[in-house]
């Protein structure tokens, strides 16, 4: 009697943690295109940067249900401090995104405190007034960051000593996606796990998670910390590959723009935010190449589509990839049509 | 001996109105007690004390003998207080699966586990499936909860709970809103808890009062009005007089 149902829950529990032969497809295109595409490594490496933002976007926004416009905070931190590290301290790459993860981590802690506090409301303009707030300390402290000038002068030695940056963007990818699929993976782990399932009920319904057992508060900083140490390694990412850092890092469109990149890639299923990250700088390439003053007017417009049309309907297909093995499961019937809320 | 759950002179004020007035309640261990009281009588902000998510205004909340007064909600569930919610607070995008392994996994001190996925713990298995085949849910375990009919999510609110393993559990109108049809099982399951878990029942149903309590108290205007066995307060007629003009349901 309980042998069958025993081995359908530990296979239904543990099904979510095995690879969909779609993730697996995307990797090894994403592996391959460091082979193929050469003069387009330096728009992939940004696309890989901005990816590993939005990963980190989605840990808060899309698994704890954290609303944010000041991401950039984190980002921008992670950038001057391997910036900095790279400047004054050592060289080595490593050390610089290890550097820019530890003070994002920091600020992250720092500041869930303000954070959590409120409703999301309150979580949008304090996320913001933190951002713009250290926006403003980069910008006024320029013996240290440069200022409006940007920090300049940083050299960076060969990755591990043997991989040397080159002009083509070729080591600087290969290089942020291997940090973003190492972090990917992590972030994979994590949100399968039961810290992980332990954010998505306090995201649906804090009260029942904290009714049994969940100490909603501890939980959500350590999701905040880690999430900042991810955007912080993507801030770091940018520094050591264009060498440069300036107030951009830290300004209010970085927020936003990695926003839209988890609409545009759906939230909640750590994919969104590669695939919207991708589309983002696609449509950004090719959009400002055809109109280079009015391509945001256009990125604007698809945004307002895509949110009326519903990203859901667009993507539909799409979906059926990741989700295909599940259909194996031979007692367990078809997730029915799952009506989804229809707005009016 | 020592009461599973009990609360000194407990007081909840808001501005003016006292919604719980100087409430010393004793749950005894193993009871099956249920807390009756018309509407308004402040039997949820009661629940809300005793569950830490209001501060009460004056008095100390006992669970076997331990001060829990000052205790966050979480910490007195890892106590062994554990409640339901008379209405619904499920995670409808979860399937009873997910709800009920991350309840053992929190319990058990996995709660903070991030680099495996729940399934590979043998003794959680185990015990979702314990829990689930109890509370007859082992036919849906892995749908979603939202799609399960009102019944089962009824006793996935149970379940839910149950899976704190506690030494009290509050159980806040377990029946409320269930069909006929499907009534009989969840009153079942109610009736088949184990006996060392002491249970408080939030009840407007009589019938489900009187079948399934040894001892009732009456709460009225926030303050203990009576209490006694079922007999007693059944036929007392200040109870009765309490609930004119109230439905009691037949």
């Amino acid at each position: 009697m309980a042998p069958p149902a025993l081995e359908t829950v530990a296979a239904a529990l543990t099904r979510k943690g095995r690879w969909k032969i779609g993730e697996i497809v995307f990797w090894l295109v994403a592996f391959a295109s460091l082979f193929f595409l050469p003069e387009r490594h330096l728009l992939l490496n940004e696309i890989a940067i901005i990816g590993l933002f939005a990963v980190s976007l989605d840990l808060i926004l899309g698994y704890a249900g954290i609303v944010s416009l000041g991401h950039a905070a984190f980002f921008g931190v992670g950038a001057y401090v391997a910036g900095l590290t790279a400047k004054h301290l050592t060289g080595e790459p490593l050390a610089g995104l290890l550097a820019a993860a530890a003070a994002a981590t920091l600020l992250g802690f720092v500041t869930s405190f303000l954070v959590l506090r409120g409703a999301d409301l309150t979580r949008l303009m304090v996320t913001l007034g933190v951002a713009l707030v250290l926006g403003e300390i980069a910008n006024q402290a320029s013996w240290l960051t440069g200022g409006a000038d940007g920090l300049q002068g940083i050299a960076l030695d060969p990755i591990l000593g043997t991989f040397e940056f080159d002009i083509f963007g070729t080591t600087a990818y290969a290089y942020s996606l291997t940090v973003l699929f190492v972090l990917f993976i992590l972030a994979r782990l994590i949100v399968v796990s039961p810290f992980g399932l332990s954010l998505r009920s306090i995201r649906d319904n804090s009260l029942r998670a904290r009714a049994i057992g969940i100490p909603v508060h501890r939980r959500l900083i350590a999701i905040y910390m880690i999430a900042a140490a991810y955007a912080g390694v993507a801030g770091a990412l940018l520094a050591q590959t264009t060498q440069f850092v300036s107030l951009d890092v830290l300004a209010f469109h970085r927020s936003a723009d990695v926003l839209l990149v988890l609409v545009i890639g759906g939230v909640g299923y750590l994919y969104g935010g590669l695939v919207g990250a991708v589309v983002f700088k696609l449509l950004q390439d090719f959009l400002s190449g055809l109109t280079p003053q009015y391509w945001q007017f256009w990125i604007g417009l698809v945004l307002v589509v895509l949110v009326l049309a519903g990203r859901e309907r667009l993507t539909e297909g799409a979906r059926g990839l990741w989700t295909r093995p599940r259909a194996r499961q031979g007692g367990s019937p078809e997730p029915v049509p799952t009506t989804p809320m229809r707005e009016t | 001996m020592v009461a599973a759950l009990e609360t000194i002179g407990l007081q909840k004020r808001f501005g003016g109105l006292t919604a719980t007035d100087n409430v010393s309640f004793r749950l005894e261990m193993g009871a099956r007690h249920a807390l009756i009281g018309p509407n308004g009588a402040g039997k949820t902000t009661f629940i809300n004390l005793l569950t830490g998510i209001l501060p009460p205004s004056a008095g100390r909340i006992l669970l076997e003998g331990a001060d829990i007064t000052r205790l966050s909600p979480e910490a007195r569930v890892r106590r062994g207080l554990a409640r339901t919610f008379q209405i619904n607070q499920l995670f409808p995008a979860m399937t009873p699966l997910e709800t009920l392994g991350l309840a053992v996994s929190e319990r058990l001190g996995g709660g903070w586990d991030w680099w495996r996925v729940i399934g590979t713990k043998r003794e959680i298995v185990d015990e979702i499936v314990e829990i689930a085949r109890r509370f007859r849910l082992l036919d849906v375990l892995d749908e979603r909860t939202a799609n399960l009919a009102y019944g089962k999510q009824r006793l996935l609110e149970i379940a839910a709970a149950f899976a704190c393993r506690p030494r009290v559990l509050l159980l806040d109108e377990p029946a409320a809103g269930v069909p006929e049809a499907e009534r009989h099982e969840l009153l079942e399951t109610v009736a088949t808890l184990p006996r060392d878990v002491s249970v408080l029942l939030i009840e407007h149903d009589m019938d489900l009062v009187f079948s399934f309590a040894d001892r009732i108290s009456v709460l009225v205007n926030g303050a203990l009005f009576t209490e006694g066995s079922v007999q007693e307060v059944s036929t007392d007629p200040r109870v009765q007089a309490v609930y004119l003009g109230e439905s009691v349901d037949e």
